[in-house]
């Protein structure tokens, strides 16, 4: 382990203002429907990035492209530099992808020593094994694991390879919040080995856990990019709760209201600057009672972000 | 963009031949213990060759001749290109279509697997099953029906019937291509048990009807069949040479069809 650790911080130095991977003004349609529409997009050595949006935004899409499993209609995908279907670009990245079903009756080591055989210089299985918490579950078959341990075979999978570059498709997606924050610990183990990661998810706390930069994708474009703060930043607002006579007319021609609805006997406001707002409240209302400021939740500064689209889109994967 | 860094270990990700041939070992070990513990695998494709063997060869007309060629020996062929059939044609497109369209063969793809590794493991598991059936026939015939014949017309019959699992394998790739995972096994049956009646393999091929006889030779199972049959002296007159062009042609057939689908699934995506 720490010979990896040694072996992988000097090219990670080397790598570190390189772009990994890249998808230049790509276009991607299904029939007639526009999965991706001219995207822009980097992956960074050395960074972990998420695609972070609903279902159908066009995650798998992107992800499929830079694997080579799929070609663009329009624009430029590069991975190291050359075409992602270079059989050594495929050495050097790991995948994790939604399957629907494996071959059920191999067991876990033996499906680690499959795939370890396709890559030069694999990790040991051993340590695959440890990485991935599977040591107990080795001897396993695959169809006899819960959910979140079939997971963690895929995420073995992706990494017995020992790759630089590793893409992880929705890999928490259905899995229970212990075997999330299992896979999480695991993913960061392997980030602080210096790999390269881009993940996608529609959960903003699991980028917010795991990436350095996120990128908003909303209907085949990216929407808005940062770091997982600055999202947050971007579209967290406040949340308000008070009890006023003040109209819903007057309550929304406060400077910075967003919105204001009913909550059984009180109102909740949500604004950008909940500082000005309260002030506004309390000079207008000196009756005002029942006062409550508190975040807007992550999930629901994320659903602000790709308000109008989530309803349409096309199914991503 | 630093691609010169990147470059920098492109040397060490050569594979040797060896490494290469070591892949297809470990893809082919793997599809064989895969399909081995698959009880629906296991179940159907070797247990009917072998009961059907059992009953109409050992329990019933064992002590029958069909044209000379005492009934034991002669459905040693016909059961034996049944079992084939079945274990090629099971083996390779059930598991296809359903690697295909289930997401599975995605994961292999975007891994360095050299893509032929993965059909070419499906062929040999074909045919290591085909010979474990052809040897259970052979066995069960050894023993308990008094089967006996010179070595050379043993390996001669044994070659045949697991050559003969390579038209099969070929049609199964092909059909893997073309089926859905749940529409795979049915599509199957549908081909695999008509074509065996019709080719002869379960009412021996002078007892069907004027009209199968004609369908028959079309065919690929009758003419496996018949060159099964031809080695222990029960074969019909036409030359080997012909049933032998007939199997080839199939074969690539179905491996252009299969390709069709291959490069289909190249350029479009699947669930």
């Amino acid at each position: 382990m720490v010979e990896t650790l040694e072996h992988s911080s000097p090219l990670q130095r080397k790598q570190s203002q390189g772009t990994v991977a890249s998808l230049a003004a790509v276009n991607k349609s299904y029939g007639g429907v526009r999965a991706l529409r001219g995207i822009n997009f980097q992956v960074r050595a050395g960074e972990v990035v998420a695609l972070l949006g609903p279902n159908g935004a066009g995650k798998t899409t992107a992800v499929k492209l830079l694997l080579g499993l799929l070609q663009p209609n329009g624009g430029k995908v590069r991975v190291f530099g050359g075409d992602p279907v270079n059989p050594e670009n495929r050495m050097r990245t790991g995948a994790m992808l939604q399957v629907g079903r494996v071959p059920e009756t191999l067991r876990v080591r033996e499906h680690i020593d499959l795939f370890s055989s396709y890559y030069v210089n694999p990790m040991p299985c051993g340590e695959v094994l440890a990485v991935t918490g599977l040591e107990k579950l080795s001897d396993r078959k695959f169809g006899e694991l819960s959910g979140g341990q079939k997971q963690r075979v895929l995420f073995a999978l992706a990494i017995c390879g020992n790759p630089d570059l590793l893409f992880l498709d929705e890999p928490t997606v259905g899995l229970d919040v212990e075997a999330r924050r299992m896979l999480w610990d695991e993913i960061r183990q392997l980030v602080q080995r210096g790999k390269t990661v881009l993940l996608t998810t529609h959960y903003l706390q699991e980028a917010d856990a795991l990436a350095d930069r996120v990128a908003v994708i909303n209907k085949g474009e990216i929407v808005t990019e940062g770091t997982p703060a600055e999202i947050k930043a971007q579209t967290a607002g406040k949340k308000i709760r008070c009890i006023t006579r003040l109209s819903f007319d007057v309550l929304r021609r406060i400077p910075g209201v967003m919105e204001v609805k009913h909550d059984r006997e009180a109102v909740e406001l949500h604004t950008a600057q909940a500082e000005l707002a309260v002030r506004e409240l309390l000079s207008r209302d000196s009756q005002l009672s029942g006062l409550e400021v508190s975040s807007a939740g992550l999930e629901e500064a994320f659903l602000a972000l790709t308000q109008d689209g989530s309803r349409r889109g096309t199914e991503s994967n | 963009m630093s691609t010169a860094g990147m470059a920098l270990n492109n040397a060490s990700i050569v594979r040797s031949p060896q490494e290469t041939a070591k892949i297809y070992l470990q893809e082919a070990k793997y599809e064989f213990l895969k399909n081995l513990r698959l009880r629906m695998y296991t179940a159907s494709v070797l247990s009917f060759p072998i009961m059907f063997y059992v009953l109409f060869g050992l329990v019933l007309n064992a002590k029958e001749a069909i044209g000379g060629t005492r009934v034991p020996t002669y459905l040693i062929a016909t059961y034996g290109t049944f079992g084939v059939m079945g274990a090629s044609l099971f083996g390779t497109a059930s598991g296809l279509s359903s690697d295909r369209g289930l997401g599975w063969l995605q994961v292999k793809r975007a891994s360095p697997m050299p893509p032929f590794a993965y059909f070419a493991a499906k062929v040999i598991t074909s045919m290591i099953f085909s010979t474990i059936i052809v040897l259970a026939l052979f066995l069960l015939g050894f023993a308990a029906g008094g089967v006996r014949m010179p070595l050379s017309e043993f390996a001669g019959l044994l070659g045949t019937l697991v050559a003969g699992s390579l038209p099969f394998s070929a049609m199964g790739l092909a059909l893997g291509y073309f089926t859905g995972p749940n529409s795979a096994p049915a599509t199957i049956n549908l081909i695999y048990l008509p074509m065996s009646f019709c080719s002869g393999l379960w009412v021996p091929f002078m007892f069907l009807p004027k009209v199968l006889k004609q369908i028959a030779l079309v065919l690929p199972p009758y003419h496996l069949s018949q060159l099964a049959l031809g080695i222990v002296g029960a074969g019909s007159h036409q030359a080997s040479s012909t049933h032998w062009e007939v199997l080839l042609a199939f074969t690539m057939i179905c491996l252009g069809v299969a390709r069709i689908g291959f490069q289909r699934d190249q350029e479009k995506m699947y669930g």
